[in-house]
């Protein structure tokens, strides 16, 4: 592969301009789906657009005092490290013989830095009600992260110790989805709740509570540096949901059929939180640690100890 | 920029600040929310943070409490930015005129853009001066 294909495979397509059109239209999905909950009309298909170019034309304020380049920084980290992510997973799922060894724990890595993120932009804003988000982000990252390790140790150990996203999409091609187990359904469910707490969807958006702490680690936010935020955030409803795809739940197939049944896993997976985050309300930041290190933990190691035995 | 400009009337974020207002407005807003009126249907959403917004909405009277709290939230917004004064207190003190703990109406402390009067405004009469202050908005 040479540097100019790498630089078009990150830019167009699976990348940058893919992931963002994809998940700018995944996040009026989501706004429409709550608004259809509420019985509204809800927004114009692109309104994720709108959105978007009305922020990059406003002004950046950067408040008196904050660390100028954490402030700016950390919203364009978050934008590149889910950019990444997407592109060697997608890439990883279309191309599966052209993944490199251990991408999965690279992506694993890289999805976790949209939340540092935050939680350096956060504590760069010298907002008080902005570190009190991005503490809350921390904890809510420390939470989620043990579980989902544990769910993504599952489809490592049925497949007999792969580590490379293409290697386990294949062999879901060959022997079935590793969802259709005993150990591989814990895990989906598992991976689904830690989908929640990683896009910060209701119940679990304590760090960007906006009737409570007024959007928390973004408060002091405007302009360009937040319409990163936003896409980075956009991008997560690509990216996080087809790695739960492709590597616990048959990614997209060899055929068109399962190609389709690839799209509409996807969708479903989608409407599903926004269901959750529309029937539930926000809970105590220590009430989510409780949560997942407790119930949702619990399942992941059952999961993990089926899935030694081979169920 | 034009492109900019008309993103900006297609996603409206409100951010609502009262300024001793008796709460009747406060309250009549969030039927803009409602399935009934669903601004959402045009891009508008009420957000936590002064910084995202884009109208700054602004009911109640002017009190000495909060007048000057008023004009840093204006100082707090991002620009272009729209400034509503919402309701009868609001646009020229209303029925709490007389009292001694009052300042002077809004649009003497910052420049207005859009006036809603009524008490409190019917949500017609607030989907029109929002639709209002886009279109002014739009002919910077």
């Amino acid at each position: 592969m040479n540097v100019g294909h790498a630089i078009l495979l990150f830019l167009i397509f699976p990348g940058f301009l893919f992931t963002a059109v994809l998940g700018l239209l995944v996040s009026w999905l989501d706004r429409k789906v709550t608004a259809r909950v509420q019985w509204r009309v809800g927004p114009p298909f692109y309104q994720g657009f709108a959105d978007f170019f009305k922020l990059l034309g406003k002004e950046t304020i950067i408040p008196v005092g904050a660390s100028r380049l954490a402030f700016l920084g950390s919203p364009l980290m978050g934008v590149a490290a889910v950019t990444l992510a997407s592109t060697i997973l997608i890439a990883g799922m279309v191309w599966p013989n052209q993944s490199f060894a251990g991408d999965l724990i690279v992506v694993f890595y890289l999805l976790a830095i949209p939340s540092l993120a935050i939680i350096i932009g956060g504590a760069a804003s010298k907002n008080a009600l902005a570190s009190l988000g991005s503490s809350r982000e921390m904890k809510l990252v420390l939470s989620y992260e043990l579980p989902l390790i544990l769910a993504i140790l599952v489809p490592v150990i049925q497949s007999g110790g792969r580590l490379r996203i293409g290697e386990l999409v294949q062999y879901q091609m060959e022997h079935g989805s590793f969802a259709w187990s005993l150990s591989g359904v814990i895990a989906l469910l598992v991976c689904i709740m830690c989908l929640q707490g990683k896009l910060g969807l209701v119940p679990f958006d304590q760090a960007e509570a906006e009737t409570e702490i007024m959007g928390g680690a973004l408060v002091e936010y405007s302009g360009a540096p937040l319409a990163m935020f936003k896409l980075a955030k956009a991008m997560m409803l690509v990216a996080m949901p087809v790695f739960i795809l492709a590597v616990l739940w048959g990614g997209l197939g060899n055929t068109t059929s399962s190609f389709i049944l690839g799209i509409i896993k996807y969708l479903v997976l989608i409407v599903l939180v926004t269901l959750i985050r529309n029937t539930n309300p926000r809970v105590r930041i220590d009430h989510v640690m409780k949560f997942f290190w407790g119930l949702v933990s619990a399942f992941a190691v059952l999961a993990v100890i089926l899935a030694v035995l081979g169920v | 920029m034009s492109l900019l400009l008309k993103a900006l009337a297609k996603s409206p974020w409100i951010f609502h600040a009262s300024s001793g207002s008796c709460n009747n407005c406060d309250i009549e807003i969030l039927d803009l929310l409602t399935p009934r009126f669903d601004v959402e249907r045009f891009g508008a959403l009420l957000v936590g943070s002064a910084r995202h917004a884009d109208a700054l909405l602004v009911t109640g009277a002017m009190n000495r409490k909060s007048a000057k709290r008023i004009r840093t939230v204006y100082e707090q917004m991002a620009k272009p930015c729209l400034v509503i004064a919402f309701g009868a207190c609001a646009l020229g003190q209303g029925i709490f005129r007389d009292s001694y703990a009052m300042t002077v109406p809004l649009d003497e402390i910052i420049p207005v853009d859009v006036y809603i009067p009524g008490c409190p405004p019917k949500p017609e009469a607030m989907i029109a001066g929002i639709v209002k202050g886009l279109e002014k908005l739009k002919g910077l």
